[in-house]
């Protein structure tokens, strides 16, 4: 008992030790920018928190492996400091707290989701850190009047009314009757917004309103009412598990609509793994690799698409593209303000204006980045079953033509 | 709108009667365990998403899921006693509140292994099964969803025979009347309490291969599946199979009924408010008397 004590309390005393010697980096070490970031490893965004990570760690590659950042005639090379959040509000904000605090970083990277960047943008506000993120989209964020937060990606409430829009073109410029169903998250609520914005714009009607519980796998009342209202377009977001629920059940309860509109399929992988289920949604996305966009980095969508696979061996979803493009903003920025200064840094920032393979980058006073569409594809099936998802929306981006209305399930 | 669509109420009373023979199945175990050795189990969700989980490696590696309901229960059993074995004989003498809290550890701790292993993405096993259409197509009910109805009476059915006519099962049920007494008569009421919650954790498997294959699993689902069967059997009250059954059909349709009147964002939250209602109603006491020897 007594030896037992003793062990114990000889490896607190180590376990003590070693967290306060933790060797304190500052923002700039020799060659090395120091970048923080605290991203979701474990917990329930744990495998988005992992493309993030992998969207990041190739972009420090292939900066640094390109002759890095030049600054005041110097040549230095991207580091990041990584801490798990968790998938925890609260944990990010205490781990964004020391990286700034003990670790002494001076420039910051986006946690993954809507709701870890609302916990940690209070804090770099606080301390005067530049922070740009690729995986907050909520609008919250952007209208709260931060002035070091930068998002490369298009707002929320920006995802699906392009959907709407579309369906009102294709209904000859009369307005659409919409069933919506939305999960109770800060992300999902605003694509609604977004979407009611557009019904008024429109002059549409919403018949069905729904609001899906976060425990959700079960939709189907909703698509019984579907059903029986017969709207013009269905709209379902709640991520991963609002897009695997709605395709397994309208499959199997065939309920016919004719446009299905959605976020997060390609998260969801539901043309690979879900086929013909899924032929003819439609889905909002941030980018896809056959848009045009081009840098010296990575050249193209399709060409970062293939180095990606190459590097992790699976197909880059757009969050790992956007966490990419964060680390091409911030080389430009380095570059501009040609200082280490976190105020010149942030004024480089905010008047950032260029074109990277995700898409332009150009940011609005409140932070987001209002130079890149959202896109909607289709997910397409050839004969043999193989599905492909392809640009149908905005025209100018477009590789395949809409398919509408979608068939109904008996003529499939 | 119920009155207005009068499919809806009966798409809902079919929906909710098919899931409700589910969650029974859930339930029954929980009020078996219950019975014989009054621990409430926090874990129950926990292990039926384990044990949909299995089933969805099965259809993964292109074994039909379906076989899941065969291949999972028996894998649960040895996990089952395996928990048993390393933390609930150790609480399964001391009051209420530490099996409670011991079996919340375990609930936090699968879903973290859960997370850590099989990843945070929402899956789902394809059965590939269709649908069955009723009333000229206004009535639609997945086949799948049949098809877990149906396996879970079976499994249901087999149970009660076993609890019956084995040795086993006899065993177990008199450790539930008597625990003392049964000793005395020879029952190893150890192996007992083992192979009790060996059959929980088996039945959890079976339900989890079928919510995979019915709906979709991921690893922090399984707190609304222990709630419904903690409150099934409540309503129901300890071994009485018929009382779950219904309960459980009751408590499906009601959630349906719920979804389309007051929203689906009410759902789970009426099952909470019902939970609360029926502890209110009943008076109900959890300080029963602890039976348990070693």
């Amino acid at each position: 008992m007594k030896i037992n004590k003793l062990i114990l309390s000889f490896i607190s005393a180590v376990a003590i030790l070693l967290s306060t010697s933790v060797v304190s980096f500052a923002k700039v070490v020799g060659d090395k920018i120091v970048l923080g970031a605290a991203i979701s490893l474990t917990g329930k965004y744990s495998s988005n928190g992992v493309h993030t990570q992998n969207g990041y760690n190739m972009a420090v590659d292939r900066i640094n492996s390109m002759g890095g950042v030049k600054v005041g005639g110097k040549t230095y090379k991207f580091e990041i400091i990584y801490y798990d959040d968790e998938s925890n509000p609260k944990r990010a904000a205490q781990l964004a707290e020391r990286l700034i605090s003990q670790d002494g970083v001076e420039f910051m990277l986006g946690p993954y989701s809507s709701g870890l960047t609302k916990a940690i943008a209070p804090v770099t506000e606080k301390y005067g850190v530049p922070m740009v993120e690729a995986n907050g989209a909520s609008r919250s964020l952007f209208t709260k009047g931060y002035k070091y937060l930068f998002a490369v990606l298009a707002p929320a409430n920006l995802y699906l009314d392009v959907a709407i829009d579309l369906a009102v073109e294709k209904n000859n410029g009369k307005p659409v009757t919409v069933a919506m169903a939305f999960e109770q998250d800060a992300f999902s609520q605003d694509v609604r917004l977004g979407v009611l914005d557009a019904i008024k714009r429109t002059g549409s009607k919403k018949v069905i309103d729904d609001k899906l519980p976060k425990e959700l796998n079960d939709m189907a009342a909703t698509l019984v009412k579907v059903k029986q209202m017969k709207p013009d377009v269905l709209v379902v977001s709640g991520h991963t598990k609002g897009a695997l629920t709605a395709i397994r059940q309208i499959a199997e309860m065939k309920v016919d609509v004719p446009m299905l509109a959605m976020t997060h399929c390609d998260a969801a992988k539901l043309s690979k793994q879900h086929g013909k289920n899924s032929q003819y949604a439609l889905c909002a996305s941030q980018w896809h690799k056959t848009l045009t966009y081009k840098d010296d980095f990575f050249k193209n969508g399709m060409k970062y698409a293939a180095d990606f696979e190459k590097e992790f061996g699976y197909d880059p979803p757009y969050q790992s593209a956007e966490s990419s493009a964060a680390l091409l903003v911030f080389k430009d920025a380095f570059e501009r303000a040609n200082s280490f200064d976190k105020k010149k840094v942030r004024d480089a920032l905010a008047a950032t204006n260029m074109q990277t393979f995700y898409g332009n980058i150009k940011f609005a006073p409140g932070g987001q980045n209002v130079d890149k569409p959202m896109v909607l594809f289709q997910v397409m099936c050839d004969g043999s079953g193989k599905c492909e998802n392809k640009v149908v929306a905005p025209t100018k981006w477009a590789s395949a033509k809409l398919i509408h209305p979608v068939p109904k399930w008996s003529e499939r | 709108m119920v009155f207005q669509y009068p499919m809806i109420t009966v798409q809902a009373c079919l929906d909710g009667l098919l899931l409700g023979i589910l969650f029974a199945l859930i339930a029954y175990g929980m009020a078996l365990q219950w019975g014989v050795m009054n621990i409430i189990n926090i874990a129950q969700g926990d292990l039926v998403i384990l044990g949909g989980y299995i089933a969805y490696f099965m259809y993964l590696y292109g074994i039909h899921p379906a076989w899941g309901v065969i291949v999972s229960p028996i894998i649960m059993y040895f996990i089952g006693v395996g928990i048993y074995k390393l933390v609930i004989n150790k609480v399964v003498d001391r009051d209420l509140f530490i099996s409670i809290l011991a079996t919340f550890g375990i609930s936090i701790l699968f879903m973290q292994l859960m997370n850590f292993a099989f990843g945070a993405d929402v899956v789902l096993a394809n059965s590939g099964y269709g649908t069955t259409m009723l009333f000229n197509n206004n009535v639609t009910l997945p086949n799948s969803k049949i098809f877990s109805a149906f396996v879970s009476i079976v499994f249901a059915i087999c149970l009660v025979i076993y609890m019956k006519k084995s040795k086993l099962g006899r065993a177990i049920r008199a450790t539930a009347q008597n625990a003392r007494a049964a000793k005395i008569l020879g029952v190893d009421t150890e192996k007992v309490y083992a192979a009790t919650f060996g059959i929980n954790a088996a039945l959890c498997g079976v339900a989890g291969a079928l919510i995979s294959i019915t709906f979709t699993i991921h690893p922090y689902m399984g707190l609304p599946y222990t709630i419904r069967s903690f409150m099934i059997v409540i309503v129901a009250g300890l071994g009485n199979l018929p009382g779950v059954a219904m309960s459980g059909m009751g408590l499906g349709v009601f959630e349906e009924f719920a979804d389309y009147i007051l929203g689906t964002e009410f759902r789970i939250g009426s099952v909470f408010l019902l939970l609360v209602l029926i502890l209110v109603y009943r008076r109900f006491k959890l300080s029963r008397k602890r039976e348990y020897l070693k």
